[in-house]
């Protein structure tokens, strides 16, 4: 088996039948990483023992004829925000440096129950905040496109590590776009499902009322398939979703059914997503994907979003209000970073906190404390929630019109290491074509849809009603069979 | 002029419990006042009437049945403690000590 390029659903086929062992597909992953990660930052940790174990539990059953699950010897990678018992989850950050989960989260117990080999933990910003995963406290991650570039972020570790086949696949969280943008600046395909479509049990919180938990794949399908295991109602997360799981794979295979595919599909394109200005190459090459979805039989209709440009300071202030509180608990008491020299419980607390806390978290601490503050509660939160509401409003009007909405997933492709880090603000408008989804709680996937002449990706992004999953894969799925962006491979770097 | 002040700042961080040094004032004065200042936008958008969205799919708060199950031993939910001291988190002390003295331990 070629490691370089091979999908999630190969391997795992692979190994069901018994032509692949799990246990050498580690072992040439895992090796894979030994060389390749150090130009790259995807890992935050590698779990070569527990990656091992996990495969020869799947060989094992293989062997013994008991079914080893959908996801049989599939290496996956692990966002560290995701709470693995016993292996280290530091969310990036300083102030979790050394914290060992005494349990585990529901998406990573589900994706081990179906056979998948997580490989390790993965570099992003540091508590998810951020789009580049240069705030990542620990080092950056790279864009293996050109590592002069970022992967975008947060879950820059993620898409990064997808694309450099340093995993086949991985999970992630997008709360403002950070599964998504990504995906779209490493050219893999990520997918953000409906609020509470995935548990966030065990997933470290930022904003818990936008915090969506989703997968990342080489390909359409093996992005459908890793949702299929981690979507479903889960006791543990109260948010969660009862609705029965829908046929992910299925809708993405739909796709491909030549040239009706798509044959009575409504495509929604909203003005407010393509305004002048915008990149010429991205506009391009987003605009040519919305013609291939024409030619496999869907209708592109005008559909309107006239509140898209409250979306980002909406999301601001929602963000960080609920950060604020989320964050109150890392106080050096009960885990992760203690200051060495307080004198006072007050004292344990704000140097514990101005010590263990990057840039960005403290940025988002104070202005979510501003926003929540007596007196300004109402002009700046309270008004944001009203503002989500027109907006999650716009797109149930357009839905009235189309079946999914058609965009492309980040105005720009890749910048540079460093260039925006001197402007907050800069790197919140990174996210301007992905917060509104989130804000809204409905499904969004991005996938590749060209290259820069720079050669780097550019990504489509289809968006679906609530629960509309299948929806999004089966526009993904129809692209993807007509075009081979996919199929393109980063230069190794070792 | 800012929309916040150095001394708002220096508040603002004793209520969130975060020092600051003097330094991460002033680079936080500016930071926030740029982006309230771009947030402020969202005052010509007309929401009156209009209900707060604080979740973002219609939800009812599920009860479960309240039955005993299985909680972290002890052990396990201290281990990651920075100082712990038998089945307890320490900290520094709280509360004067017998003879009347203050917070003066350092631990």
């Amino acid at each position: 088996m070629e490691a370089r390029g091979a999908s999630a659903l190969s391997i795992a086929e692979g190994v069901r039948s018994g032509k692949l062992r799990a246990r050498e597909v580690t072992e040439q992953f895992l090796d894979r990483v030994a060389r390749l990660d150090g130009g790259l930052g995807c890992y935050l940790l590698v779990d070569a023992e527990g990656a091992r174990r996990r495969a020869d539990a799947v060989d094992a059953a293989v062997k013994n004829g008991s079914d080893p699950g959908p996801l049989a010897g599939v290496p996956l990678g692990i966002k560290d925000i995701f709470c693995t018992k016993g292996v280290e989850t530091t969310c990036a950050s300083k102030i979790l440096r050394g914290f060992v989960p005494p349990y585990e989260s529901t998406v990573t117990a589900r994706l081990a129950a179906a056979g998948a080999v997580a490989l390790g933990k993965l570099n992003m910003d540091e508590f998810a905040m951020g789009s580049s995963t240069e705030n990542s406290s620990v080092k950056p991650a790279r864009n293996p496109w050109s590592t002069a570039h970022v992967p975008g972020g947060s879950s820059g570790g993620s898409a990064a590590a997808t694309a450099a086949s340093l995993c086949t696949g991985a999970i992630g969280t997008d709360t403002g776009g950070s599964i998504r943008q990504p995906a779209s600046l490493c050219g893999v395909v990520g997918m953000k499902p409906t609020y509470g479509r995935v548990s966030r049990y065990g997933v470290i919180a930022f904003a818990s009322s936008l915090d969506h938990p989703g997968p990342f794949g080489r390909t359409v399908e093996d992005t459908a398939a890793l949702l299929e295991v981690m979507a479903g109602a889960d006791p543990l997360d109260a948010t969660s979703i009862p609705a029965p799981v829908g046929a992910y794979r299925q809708a993405a295979r739909a796709g491909r059914e030549g040239g009706s595919a798509l044959k009575g599909v409504r495509l929604g394109m909203p003005a407010e997503y393509f305004q002048p200005g915008m990149d010429t190459e991205v506009e391009a090459a987003v605009r040519a994907a919305i013609e291939e979805l024409r030619a496999a039989g869907a209708t592109v209709v005008p559909v309107s979003l006239p509140n898209t440009k409250y979306a980002i300071a909406t999301y601001y202030l929602i963000c960080t209000a609920e950060a604020s509180s989320n964050l109150a608990r890392y106080d050096g008491v009960k885990y992760g970073y203690r200051t060495g020299e307080a004198r006072s419980l007050e004292e344990l607390y704000t140097r514990t906190r101005g010590e263990g806390f990057g840039a960005e978290p403290k940025r988002r601490i104070m202005l979510g404390a501003y926003v929540l503050r007596a007196g300004y509660y109402e002009a700046y939160y309270g008004k944001a929630l009203r503002a989500r509401r027109k907006i999650a409003d716009d797109f149930a009007a357009a839905f009235a019109q189309c079946d999914a909405i058609v965009t492309p997933t980040s105005p720009v492709p890749a910048f540079k290491l460093g260039e925006r880090m001197a402007d907050p603000l800069q790197m919140y408008l990174a996210d301007i074509f992905t917060v509104a989804p989130d804000l809204a709680g409905i499904p969004a996937i991005s996938q590749p849809c060209g290259f820069t002449k720079a050669g780097l990706p550019i990504g489509l992004q289809t968006i679906g009603p609530a629960l509309g999953e299948e929806i999004c894969f089966r526009v993904a799925g129809a692209y993807e069979s007509r075009t081979d962006w996919h199929t393109r491979l980063p230069p190794e770097v070792a | 002029m800012s929309r916040i002040t150095p001394d708002e700042v220096r508040e603002l961080a004793l209520l969130a419990r975060l020092a600051l040094s003097e330094q991460e004032v002033a680079r936080m004065t500016s930071d926030l006042g740029a982006i309230l200042t771009y947030v402020d936008a969202l005052r010509e958008l007309d929401t009156a009437g209009v209900e707060p969205m604080t979740h973002a799919v219609p939800f009812d708060c599920p009860l479960r049945e309240d039955l005993v199950a299985p909680s972290l031993p002890i052990d396990a939910a201290l281990a990651n403690a920075p100082r712990r001291e038998g089945s307890f988190f320490q900290v520094p002390r709280i509360v004067p000590g017998p003879s009347g003295g203050a917070a003066e331990e350092d631990l």
